[in-house]
């Protein structure tokens, strides 16, 4: 188990150089100018020099490449053009609001997912089947910012229910889980849950329908075992399956889904990143970037490892 | 009465006490465009919406611009100095007498040597507290101001590289921070920190978490990307802007459908630029809308170089004449207003131009025919915009509307949609560029609250690409003297005169299609009084109250 843990590990090393790599290099194709939040189109040519003179985005690519990566590697991704504050300390608090609300979506979308999937899957080619599998594509197809602005305008509009925005009365400095708080994550809680709500049902309804078919079912059920039992049986196999697809959501969430945190202006990854991209904010893009793909790797392995914990096979494999 | 009844007596007394202050505390929520916090340090990023909210509520200028009427073009007048003049000897030199009695919110005082030192911020690289995120926003908006000089305590000198009478316009937007609370935030970073840049960096990034203006408003907490709270200043020098209001909470919501959302759910009292589709529901529920004319303009900037189809006057006013504002707006469900210029009668810029932009598609095809087109003989244009930006409205919809427009006049329009910020870019590489991409025509808006902006960078044959904005190449020396003409009125009528004369003859160059001015819409609760939308970007929050 160590020596594959360990080999894991190495292989995500030019994971992590490639990344750094191609993250640095389409956030400086991109056209554009890297100071266009501190100075106006009007500025004069030689103000124009001084600034990029200033930020060292007068000097080749390369240079640029190996001071950014050498501070990376010492935890200081530089300091956003536009605001001045540290990238880190941005990035940090972003990941932890948009964890906070990606775990909550992924748990609510992976309960129901889960839900739907093995009530198909049992009750495969019934009403209950479709309906089930209905809900799941519908989960999978609807566009979920227009969910988000239709929840909006249901919940927060109309009825008063829920805030629309923000993560918090006081913003997400101040988080606790109490109401005040919770409630102005459930709406996009709710629209975030729908994408791995339909994907893990669907995964997990094709998993149990092949499972249920398998002759160790056969073999389960002639030994006398109820149908609760075999039930059991079906949700061990059908476990990591379904555990690396959630995995994989979460990593998909935690990149922030920039629509809906925009929808919501939920203070997270998602609505750094749009803020990062608009202000042309290079050292914010580059910064968050790199710290997503970062965590997407080591949730990948971490998702990896557990599998190996679930089924043994797949090491030996 | 026993111990215990005093205790919950006095228990029930308090919390009544504190529920009563609470419930009296006026608080206004509003929900910005910006998708951040503008920054607080002095000097907002932002646009003009960061000058409107962590700019003119937090600090004072030497000038300022006058908020409070509506009905007329906001003008400039005294702020934190009294008053101002040109030496009579040398113009390049300005004396500005200051205010008595200012105070920062830190309770130190604005004086000369606080006027120095918030120059030297932007302009003096060698000065401690130099700060280049600053200088972007300030230089390009004072081009000529080189240094300041204390005279005495109440008295600076201002130098500009050359006779410059649009100075005191320009200083509206350099906003006066606390040197001394700045360097209170020095003197706290720590000794590790030995590196004087570094060091300054620090204490600027503290100082914007907590900044210190001389402002009718100060700060109380800010959570960057969420949300600025902004408390009374009541020693404010202002009587009349002394706020009424307790509290100001300022919440980024750059997505219209989350803002108006946000307005209609009770969130906020008050959102900049509603969704234009949700305008007839705000209304329906009982909210107000505010609009009035901005220095602002919505236009084609047409192109002058070798072989552009603009080159002939004749298409140029036709193109002007084609172009039915009052249909437009109303696609735009009212929120613009008509141009017929820069700046529209009334305006003491406006002059009296010979050629009078107005709907006239009988003479925009006379004048196409004459230049040898016709429907079977179109004139092809190309225009570059996007769409979506900062000021640019409608971008898609309304050059939609002028392709078909024009269509009737015989021009054949084609559009080159592309990204806001290279679109931005693309300003001030000019037309002769390769990222015009074959277009004779550019899409930005621009604001036009000063005459630099509004009208010398678009003419002036030291401003084309790239050192500022005139992608087009128009120029040549009669504009040239205009502008040196109004750069040299250092009498506020006279100066007026010669920029009415220069916007007279830019209208009749013709070198824009002038479309629209934006109206910057807002909605707010009934419970917000007060409430003055002056012919500005901006808008005065001290002077409005809270039901």
């Amino acid at each position: 188990m160590l020596s594959y843990l360990a080999r894991r590990f190495v292989y995500t090393v030019p994971i992590l150089i490639g990344v750094s790599l191609v993250c640095f290099g389409l956030v400086h194709i991109a056209p554009g100018d890297p100071l266009v939040s501190v100075l106006p189109p009007d500025a004069s040519a030689d103000l124009q020099k001084v600034m990029l003179a200033i930020y060292g985005f007068d000097r080749p690519y390369a240079e640029q490449f190996a001071k950014w990566i050498w501070r990376a590697l010492n935890g200081d991704l530089g300091s956003s053009i536009a605001t001045g504050r540290p990238v880190t300390d941005e990035v940090i608090k972003a990941v932890g609001n948009t964890l906070r609300l990606a775990v909550v979506a992924t748990f609510i979308g992976f309960l129901l997912g889960s839900l739907f999937g093995f009530v198909a899957g049992y009750f495969r080619d019934t009403f209950v089947d479709k309906l089930a599998s209905a809900l799941s594509v519908l989960g999978v197809s609807v566009p979920h910012y227009w969910l988000g602005m239709v929840l909006v305008i249901i919940f927060a509009a109309q009825l008063g229910w829920l805030p629309p925005t923000g993560a918090g009365p006081g913003g997400s400095s101040d988080w606790e889980w109490d109401w005040a708080h919770i409630r102005h994550m459930v709406l996009p809680a709710i629209t975030m849950s729908v994408i791995p709500m339909g994907i893990v049902a669907r995964t997990v309804r094709a998993l149990v329908a092949d499972i249920l078919n398998q002759e160790f079912i056969v073999g389960l059920r002639a030994k006398g075992l109820t149908d609760v039992g075999v039930l059991l049986h079906v949700i061990k196999n059908a476990a990591p399956t379904a555990l690396a697809v959630m995995g994989l959501q979460l990593g998909y969430l935690l990149g922030g889904s920039i629509l809906i945190e925009t929808v919501f202006s939920w203070p997270g990854t998602g609505n750094l990143l749009n803020a990062a991209i608009f202000q042309r904010d290079l050292p914010l893009l580059q910064g968050t970037i790199l710290v997503l793909a970062l965590f997407f790797v080591f949730l990948n392995l971490a998702v990896d490892v557990l599998q190996t914990a679930l089924d043994p096979r797949i090491q030996r494999a | 009465m026993t111990s215990l009844g005093k205790v919950l007596c006095g228990l029930a007394l308090t919390t009544a006490l504190v529920t009563a202050a609470a419930a009296q505390e006026k608080t206004l929520r509003i929900g910005m465009t910006a998708a951040d916090i503008p920054r607080t340090l002095g000097q907002p990023d932002q646009g003009f919406e960061g000058n409107r909210f962590t700019g003119i509520p937090i600090y004072d200028g030497l000038t300022q611009w006058d908020l409070s009427k509506e009905k007329e073009p906001s003008g400039v007048i005294p702020g934190a100095a009294t008053e101002w003049k040109a030496d009579d000897a040398d113009k390049t030199k300005w004396v500005f007498k200051l205010r008595p009695g200012v105070k920062f919110h830190d309770g130190s005082s604005l004086n000369a040597d606080a006027i120095v030192w918030n120059v030297q911020k932007v302009l003096d690289k060698a000065a401690p507290h130099f700060d280049p995120s600053q200088v972007g926003v300030t230089a390009s908006r004072m081009p000529t101001l080189r240094t300041a000089r204390k005279i005495d305590d109440m008295t600076v000198e201002l130098t500009t590289s050359e006779p410059d009478a649009f100075l005191p316009i320009n200083l509206t937007n350099l906003f006066i921070a606390s040197p001394a609370h700045w360097d209170a935030k020095l003197k706290a970073v720590p000794a590790s920190v030995t590196d004087p840049a570094e060091r300054s960096k620090q204490a600027w990034a503290a100082f914007a978490a907590d900044p210190s203006g001389s402002g009718p408003f100060r700060v109380t907490r800010f959570v960057p990307r969420e949300r600025l709270e902004l408390a009374k200043f009541p020693e404010y020098w202002d009587e009349k802007r002394r706020p009424k209001i307790d509290k100001v909470v300022l919440l980024p919501l750059p997505e219209a459908n989350a803002r108006t959302a946000a307005l209609l759910s009770g969130q906020v009292d008050w959102i900049e630029a509603p969704a234009p589709d949700a305008v007839p529901q705000i209304k329906s529920r009982g909210f107000v809308l505010y609009q009035n004319a901005q220095p602002h303009v919505w236009p084609w900037q047409l192109s002058f170089a070798e072989g552009s189809p603009w080159l002939d006057k004749r298409v140029r006013h036709a193109a002007n004449l084609c172009v039915n504002r009052a249909e437009l707006k109303e696609l735009l469900g009212g929120m613009m207003a008509e141009a017929t210029g820069t700046y529209e009668p009334g305006h003491p810029w406006h002059g009296n131009p010979k050629f009078q932009i107005k709907y006239d598609p009988a003479a925009a095809k006379k004048l196409m025919q004459e230049a040898g087109h016709s429907a079977a003989k179109p004139l092809k244009v190309k225009v570059q915009t996007s769409a979506s930006g900062s000021g640019q409205m409608q971008p898609i919809p309304m050059n939609e509307y002028m392709q078909q427009a024009l269509k009737e006049c015989f021009f054949d329009v084609e559009l080159d949609v592309i990204e806001w910020n290279t679109l931005f870019t693309n300003w001030r590489h000019g037309a002769k560029d390769q990222s015009a991409r074959g277009a004779n025509a550019i899409n930005v808006t621009y604001a036009a609250m000063d005459p630099f902006f509004g009208m010398v960078r678009f003419t002036s044959t030291k401003t084309f690409p790239p050192v500022s904005n005139n992608w087009g190449y128009f120029g040549n020396d009669e504009f040239d003297k205009l502008i040196a003409d109004a750069r040299t009125a250092f009498e506020a009528k006279a100066r007026d005169a010669a920029l009415a004369k220069l916007h007279a003859r830019i209208v009749e160059e013709a070198p824009f299609v002038w479309v629209a001015h934006d109206v910057g819409p807002r909605a707010m609760s009934t419970k917000v009084k007060g409430v003055v939308q002056p012919q500005s970007w901006f808008i005065d929050l001290a002077t409005m109250s809270m039901e």
